[in-house]
């Protein structure tokens, strides 16, 4: 019998995604129907892909139906590419062109406020979401995919690595646990990830595995950009080596606690005050901080509370945090908002970069503010403040101009 | 029948290809914004004579079938009907049922707007009961005439150019039938009490005034008088009481809710950005915003805006629904001048407030009357399924082809001060803005600020606004940038594929033809 491959999604409610059925047969070339409500204006061009796709993989005869709902080209070659390795057995990857801008390093000590998840096997979500302006933008290959769709869901990470607009947004995935996740670094490594979420990590060697199986695939594709590493730690056990954990790798630029599963493991529920994890999250800003890297907090999980959201923020950041993770676009904007600076910062860090631009124009080594001398770091960390109220619109780009 | 659907094809001001003889009647193409001045006079129905109706002012007659034959129908009539039910509407179908019963043909159906209940109506279509249908068509209609099925041509106007048609005298009205939630035995009529409540009763205003007989059809028949009268009885030639009117429940939703779609939530709040930023949002000012999901949220964050400043706006002209209300009872908003109501909050605050007041395509949208609310109006928030390069809108068609909306109110608002089109760059892998528009419903220059997830694109016309958005910090692109931006994403689509037939056309809001629709090949 003809063997069949799919992948995709197809039904109501799916939107940008595509489902494929690909089978090989006999005789009779390739053969492409296609099922589409955006045939009249794309059907011409969904039929030309998947027939590149075919040849490609050098499938001279096959059927394949196509079942559309409006997905771009990347979407399209993941899931063709999926269907077709349950058909044949191949090592060949079916790549469009690279955007140029996905070819963007980030620095250990880049902003992380906030971090949208997005599941990796949904394309839908994944369109828009750089426009939301998070700093990262995590394609989730673990708990957000189900089990059946792991493999497909790679293909599509990938493609999205590739070729979907970040706009700018640090480029994440959160790989599976253990050799799977491993095995996910396959496809993400040789795309520029920037920075790898490793869930559920209990001892040091958790990540180390991760950064050295990183290392031998950049080497592998003669690649070096720089890999940042954001270990998550969900149980108690993670809890108590937090600091093994955060000190694994110099490549480690921060780590977060994931408190769903966390409170699970302790037989508790989460409340929106956050007391029974009070302990957990200290432990995490206080390994953090001691390993010199950002502590990053849970997601917050009433997607509709804005105001539970932002003090929830004001209370993270209180403990220490430099940045949480949102489960939808709307919650980036009031993780940003509360974990900026204040008026009050805001205007005190104006006052010590004007000075330090005076002083700078006047040729002096040494700013002043009145009568007090500012020292370098504290002109760093205005320029950081001034940066970060930019980025968060509390203010204007132009206040330089307007200033004078 | 061997009338032809359309002849005398002319290029108009605008370069499209349009019919001036449409149905056997002779049609002005479209000759530029303002530009066409009509002459004579307005079209006078009848003179009646009270000697002609009781003098205890009862119209009642014992059923619909009863009222059309006393009210003389027969073959190729203009029968008109109005969307106040929306798809609750349960009378429509029942007179069309009845012309079938009665072997009357070629009817011509002059709805206010059409809805998918009223799907129930194609068979006659098919079988000669209705020669046309000169209104709004989507869904099974939409889908109907787009395939080159009906035998007459469709002709789409907006609200304001449905009043203007009927008052010039371009349709006239054989019978309007007004399905009312209260009315009397005289024919006094009105949408604000009663099961099926629908707020107010606007669009049969120029058909009450108009049409040759007027037949008022309730559910909820009250002694006399039945106040308001929003449709007055002095017009009315015959009353009907039935069992049930609406579907209440399809006629008013019990909430209007606010879009929860991050996508739409960005775009709404760069609008109300836009907004503040070029001042086009003072103490005083005026907006108009429909009831979707983006424009209520936009109305929301002016709200914001109005409180923070501490100003007022003086009036929001638009379908009503709780949104608004809340601003109106709260204070920020002075006046509602309602064009239709969306839920019964709104129906509460009309029958409540004297400051929410309701409004017919007469007051607020006429093009041949002298002025009318709508180019009094700062800032209007409307919707489209097309935009081009050149700034023209669509909003009747999708990309395709085929119909899909009606034009409602939305060209007679593009005289606002300054309009704005808060809209995605693309849906489902199309592209919202495209070299030419499918079917052309605005001209350019009536559209001034698209605004979308990746951008905001001003006509270069508003200089002014471009001006004034120069420092906002808010990503100001240019429309080809925008339309570029998507076609990176989508890729390029191909141009949909359309016979040269002409199935229906747009009439601008003077009368004058703007565009073809043509034939969708499948």
């Amino acid at each position: 019998m003809d063997k069949t491959g799919t992948a995709g999604n197809k039904g109501s409610g799916i939107r940008s995604d595509v489902w494929v059925a690909v089978t090989q047969t006999q005789s009779g070339g390739v053969q492409v129907e296609v099922k589409s409500k955006v045939k009249a204006l794309f059907g011409r061009q969904i039929e030309a892909l998947t027939e590149k796709v075919m040849h490609f993989f050098g499938l001279e005869n096959v059927q394949v139906s196509i079942e559309d709902a409006g997905a771009v080209d990347f979407v399209l070659a993941a899931r063709l590419e999926a269907a077709i390795k349950q058909v044949i057995d191949t090592d060949k990857e079916f790549l469009l062109p690279f955007l140029e801008e996905n070819k963007m390093a980030t620095k250990k000590d880049d902003f992380r406020f906030s971090r949208l998840y997005l599941p990796g096997n949904s394309p839908k979500l994944m369109l828009n979401a750089g426009v939301h302006n998070p700093n990262g933008l995590i394609l989730d290959l673990e708990d957000a995919v189900a089990s059946a769709k792991k493999t497909e869901a790679r293909y599509l990470v990938r493609n999205a690595l590739r070729n979907l607009h970040f706009y700018g947004a640090e480029r994440m995935v959160r790989v599976n646990q253990g050799a799977r996740g491993l095995e996910d670094l396959e496809y993400v490594i040789p795309h520029y990830a920037n920075l790898i979420l490793i869930p559920k990590c209990e001892e040091a060697t958790d990540v180390q595995r991760v950064v050295e199986k990183t290392n031998e695939l950049l080497e592998q594709h003669e690649m070096n950009h720089p890999v940042w590493f954001m270990p998550i730690i969900e149980s108690a056990k993670g809890v108590m080596n937090a600091y093994k954990i955060a000190v694994a790798s110099p490549k480690i630029a921060a780590m977060a606690i994931g408190l769903e599963d966390y409170t699970a493991d302790l037989g508790t529920r989460r409340t929106n005050e956050g007391t029974e994890s009070f302990f957990a999250r200290s432990m995490v800003v206080n390994a953090c901080r001691a390993a010199g890297i950002q502590p990053i907090d849970s997601v917050f999980s009433d997607v509709s509370d804005m105001e539970a959201l932002a003090e929830n923020v004001k209370r993270s950041k209180a403990l220490g945090f430099d940045g949480m993770g949102c489960i939808h676009p709307r919650q980036i904007k009031v993780i940003h908002e509360n974990f900026a600076p204040d008026e009050a910062d805001i205007e005190k860090a104006k006052k010590i970069y004007l000075a330090f631009k005076e002083a700078e124009a006047k040729g002096l080594g040494v700013v002043s503010l009145g009568s007090k001398m500012i020292d370098p770091p504290v002109v760093k960390r205005a320029v950081t403040t001034i940066e970060l109220a930019v980025n968060t619109g509390k203010l204007n780009i132009h206040w330089l101009e307007r200033e004078k | 029948m061997t009338m032809k659907k359309y002849d005398k094809i002319v290029k108009n001001a605008v370069g499209r290809e349009v019919p001036t003889v449409i149905n056997g009647e002779e049609h002005l193409p479209f000759m530029g914004v303002g530009k066409h001045k009509p002459a004579g006079r307005k079209y006078a129905p009848r003179i009646a004579s009270c000697a002609d109706y009781p003098d205890d002012g009862n119209k009642v007659v014992p059923n619909l079938k009863e009222a059309l034959i006393k009210a003389g129908l027969r073959d190729g009539m203009t029968i008109s009907t109005h969307h106040h039910f929306r798809n609750g509407d349960l009378i429509a179908n029942q007179i069309f049922d009845i012309a079938h019963e009665l072997g009357i043909k070629n009817l011509r159906w002059f709805p206010s707007a059409s809805f998918p209940c009223h799907e129930h109506l194609i068979p006659y279509l098919e079988d000669g009961t209705i020669n046309r249908v000169e209104g709004s068509m989507n869904g099974a209609l939409g889908k109907f005439c787009s395939e080159g099925k009906m035998a007459g041509l469709g002709i789409l106007r907006s609200h304001g150019g449905r009043y203007q048609a009927v008052q010039d005298g371009e349709v006239q009205i054989d019978i309007a039938v007004i399905a009312a939630p209260t009315a009397d035995p005289f024919g006094n009529a009105n949408g604000v009490n009663g099961s099926a409540a629908c707020g107010l009763l606007g669009f049969a205003l120029a058909d009450s005034q108009y049409a040759d007989k007027v037949i008022v059809v309730t559910d909820n028949l009250v002694p006399f008088p039945a106040v308001p009268w929003q449709i007055q009885g002095n017009y009315v030639d015959y009353v009907v009481k039935v069992d049930q009117v609406g579907i209440a429940e399809k006629i008013i939703s019990g909430t209007t809710k606010i879009t929860k779609s991050p996508d739409r939530l960005l775009i709404a709040e760069m609008t109300a950005q836009f907004c503040e930023a070029t001042g086009l949002i003072y103490d005083g000012f005026s907006y108009q915003a429909g009831a979707g999901g983006t424009a209520l949220s936009i109305g929301n964050y002016f709200g914001d805006i109005l409180r923070k400043n501490n100003w007022k706006a003086r009036f929001i002209r638009a379908g009503s629904n709780k949104y608004p209300v809340e601003m109106l009872e709260e204070g920020v908003v002075e006046y509602i001048l309602d064009g239709q109501t969306f839920d019964l909050e709104g129906i509460r605050s009309m029958r409540e407030n004297a400051n929410h007041v309701w409004t017919s395509p007469f007051t607020s949208y006429n093009y041949h009357g002298k002025g009318n609310f709508a180019s009094m109006v700062d800032v209007v928030v409307l919707g489209a399924t097309e935009v081009d390069v050149n700034f023209n809108a669509n909003v009747v068609s999708h990309s395709d082809g085929y119909l899909l909306h009606g034009i409602g109110g939305w060209q007679n608002t593009l005289f606002g001060k300054t309009t704005i089109l808060p809209i995605p760059l693309f849906r489902d892998r199309i592209p919202v803005i495209r070299d030419e528009v499918t079917t052309l419903c605005a001209p350019g220059e009536m559209i001034d600020v698209i605004v979308s997830e990746r951008g905001i694109a001003i006509n270069p016309l508003r200089k002014d606004l471009i001006e004034k958005a120069k420092n906002s910090g808010l990503p100001i692109k240019t429309i080809q940038e925008l339309k570029e931006e998507a076609e990176a994403i989508c890729g390029v689509p191909d141009k949909p594929k359309l016979s040269d037939e002409i199935v229906a056309v747009i009439k601008w809001v003077d009368g004058t033809v703007l565009d073809s629709v043509y034939k969708v090949l499948g």
